[in-house]
C-alpha cells in the first residue's frame, strides 16, 4: 500500500501530544523518499508508453501514481515542519542552548534551523531599544519582586550579592524565570 | 522641543510636542488596549511602533529614576513592581506578534508586499525582517533536509497554500467605546438570514471577528 511509511511518520508525531522531539526518523523519511523515486521513474516510463505506443490505458495507473507523489510529498513536509515548530518552542523553553538529549534527537538540518532562528529572534530582541529588550522573560505577569525557589541541581554559581549554595533561596524573580524553565530551581509555593 | 521646521516645511516637531501630550498614564493605557487586542484578534493587527516605541523610552526613563532612589525605600519595590509590569505586558504584546508573524509567515509578508502606498504597515521594520529571516530559513531547512531529494517536479512547496491562514470567522468578545450603528451581521447557519444590530457604548458582545475586525483597527471596539 503507497504512503502507508509516510503516515506512519505522521502517526509517531500525534502519538506525542504534548510537544515533546521524538528522535528524527532518518530511516523513515529514507523509505519515503525511495518509494516516491520508484514512483516518479515509473510514472515516466508510463508516459513515455503513453506516447510512443499510445497506450491511453495507462493513464488511470499514472493518475493514480502522481496522488501518491503528492501524498507522499504532503505528509514529509506536514512531518518536517511540526518538528520545526516544536524545536521552535524549545527556544522559548529552553533557552538558546539546548540540553544534549535534545539535540541528540535533531538531524544537522535542524540544527541549523534552530541555530538560524535563534540568530534572528536575538537580533530582533537586539533592536528593540539600546541595549535590547529579551521577550522571552516575563513569561508570567509578576505577583512579586522575590520569590522562593529550591535548587534541584548543581548550576555552579549564580551571580546574586551572596553567593553561597544552600538548599533553598529567595531570590529576584526575574533572575529565576530561565533557570526554572529549564529545571535547575524549583518554585516553592508556600 | 526646540528646533524650528525642516526644509520640506513637514512640521516634524509638531508631530514630538503632540506626543509629548499624551500623559504616561495614557501611554499604558494604549499599551495596554493595543496588548489585549493583540492578545484576542485571530490574525495580525497594524503594528504600534509609536507606542512600543514611547514605551521603551518610558521605561529607560523609570529605570534611571529607579536607581536614584535611596536603597531600602519602600517607594523603591512599588516603582520596581511597576517596571516589572510594564515590562511584562510590553514582553507579552511583542510575543504575541512574533507568535503570530511566525505562524502565518507567507501571509503576513504577502499582505505587507501588496499593500498599498499609504497604508499603514502591518509589521515594523524589525518585524519585516524577522519574517523574511523566518520564511528564507524555513524555506532552505525543508530545501535541505527532504525537497532537494525529490523527484524533479516536487522540489518546491507553495507556502501560501500549504501554511493555513487565520481564521476570521473565530468569535472574539469585545466591549463597545464608539456606537456604531447598523452593522451588518452574516448568518451562522443556512436558514438564518443577515441582520443589523446597533452597538451601543460601554455594551459588550461576543461575535465573529470577521464582522467587526474594521472597527478594531479604527479603535471604536476594543476586544477583551
Amino acid at each position: 500500500m503507497f504512503c502507508e511509511k509516510a503516515i506512519e511518520l505522521i502517526r509517531e508525531l500525534h502519538r506525542m501530544s504534548d510537544g515533546q522531539l521524538p528522535a528524527f526518523n532518518e530511516d523513515g523519511l529514507r523509505q519515503v523518499l525511495q518509494e516516491m523515486q520508484t514512483l516518479y521513474e515509473q510514472n515516466q516510463r508510463d508516459v513515455n508508453e503513453v506516447k510512443s505506443a499510445d497506450r491511453a490505458d495507462l493513464m488511470p495507473s499514472i493518475k493514480l501514481r502522481h496522488c501518491c507523489l503528492l501524498r507522499n510529498q504532503r505528509c514529509l513536509t506536514a512531518y518536517l515542519y511540526d518538528r520545526m515548530l516544536r524545536i521552535r518552542a524549545l527556544r522559548w523553553e529552553y533557552g538558546s542552548v539546548l540540553p544534549g538529549s535534545v539535540q541528540f534527537h535533531m538531524c544537522a538540518e535542524e540544527l541549523q534551523w534552530f541555530s538560524q532562528y535563534k540568530k534572528s529572534l536575538a537580533s530582533f530582541m537586539r533592536s528593540l531599544r539600546d541595549g535590547g529588550l529579551d521577550i522571552t522573560q516575563d513569561m508570567k505577569p509578576p505577583k512579586s519582586l522575590y520569590i522562593e525557589v529550591r535548587c534541584l541541581k548543581d548550576h555552579g554559581e549564580l551571580e546574586i550579592d551572596d553567593p553561597s549554595l544552600c538548599p533553598q533561596h529567595f531570590l529576584p524573580r526575574w533572575k529565576c524565570e530561565q533557570l526554572i524553565r529549564q529545571g535547575v530551581l524549583e518554585h516553592v509555593v508556600s | 522641543m526646540s528646533g524650528g521646521l525642516s526644509d520640506d516645511g513637514s512640521d516634524i516637531n509638531q508631530d514630538d510636542s503632540q506626543e509629548d501630550v499624551m500623559t504616561p498614564a495614557e501611554l499604558i493605557a494604549k499599551l495596554e488596549e493595543a496588548w489585549l487586542n493583540e492578545k484576542f484578534s485571530p490574525e495580525l493587527l497594524e503594528n504600534k511602533s509609536e507606542v512600543v516605541e514611547c514605551v521603551m523610552e518610558q521605561l529607560t526613563h523609570m529605570e534611571a529614576n529607579l536607581q536614584r532612589v535611596k536603597k531600602g525605600d519602600a517607594k523603591a519595590s512599588v516603582h520596581h513592581m511597576e517596571i516589572d509590569r510594564i515590562r511584562f505586558v510590553l514582553s507579552s504584546y511583542l510575543r504575541s506578534r512574533l507568535q503570530k508573524i511566525e505562524k502565518f509567515f507567507p501571509h503576513v509578508l504577502e499582505k505587507e508586499k501588496s499593500r498599498g502606498e499609504g497604508d499603514p504597515s502591518l509589521l515594523s521594520p524589525e518585524e519585516f525582517t524577522f519574517a523574511k529571516e523566518y520564511y528564507a530559513n524555513t524555506e532552505t531547512y525543508l530545501k535541505a533536509v527532504a525537497l532537494k531529494r525529490m523527484p524533479p517536479n516536487l522540489q518546491t512547496v507553495d507556502m501560501l497554500q500549504a501554511v493555513p491562514e487565520p481564521c476570521l470567522d473565530s468569535f472574539v468578545f469585545l466591549r463597545v467605546k464608539e456606537r456604531q450603528e447598523n452593522i451588518l451581521v452574516e448568518p451562522d447557519t443556512d436558514d438564518q438570514r443577515e441582520y443589523v444590530v446597533d452597538l451601543e457604548e460601554g455594551s459588550q458582545h461576543l461575535m465573529r471577528y470577521r464582522t467587526i475586525a474594521p472597527l478594531v483597527s479604527s479603535g471604536a471596539v476594543q476586544l477583551i
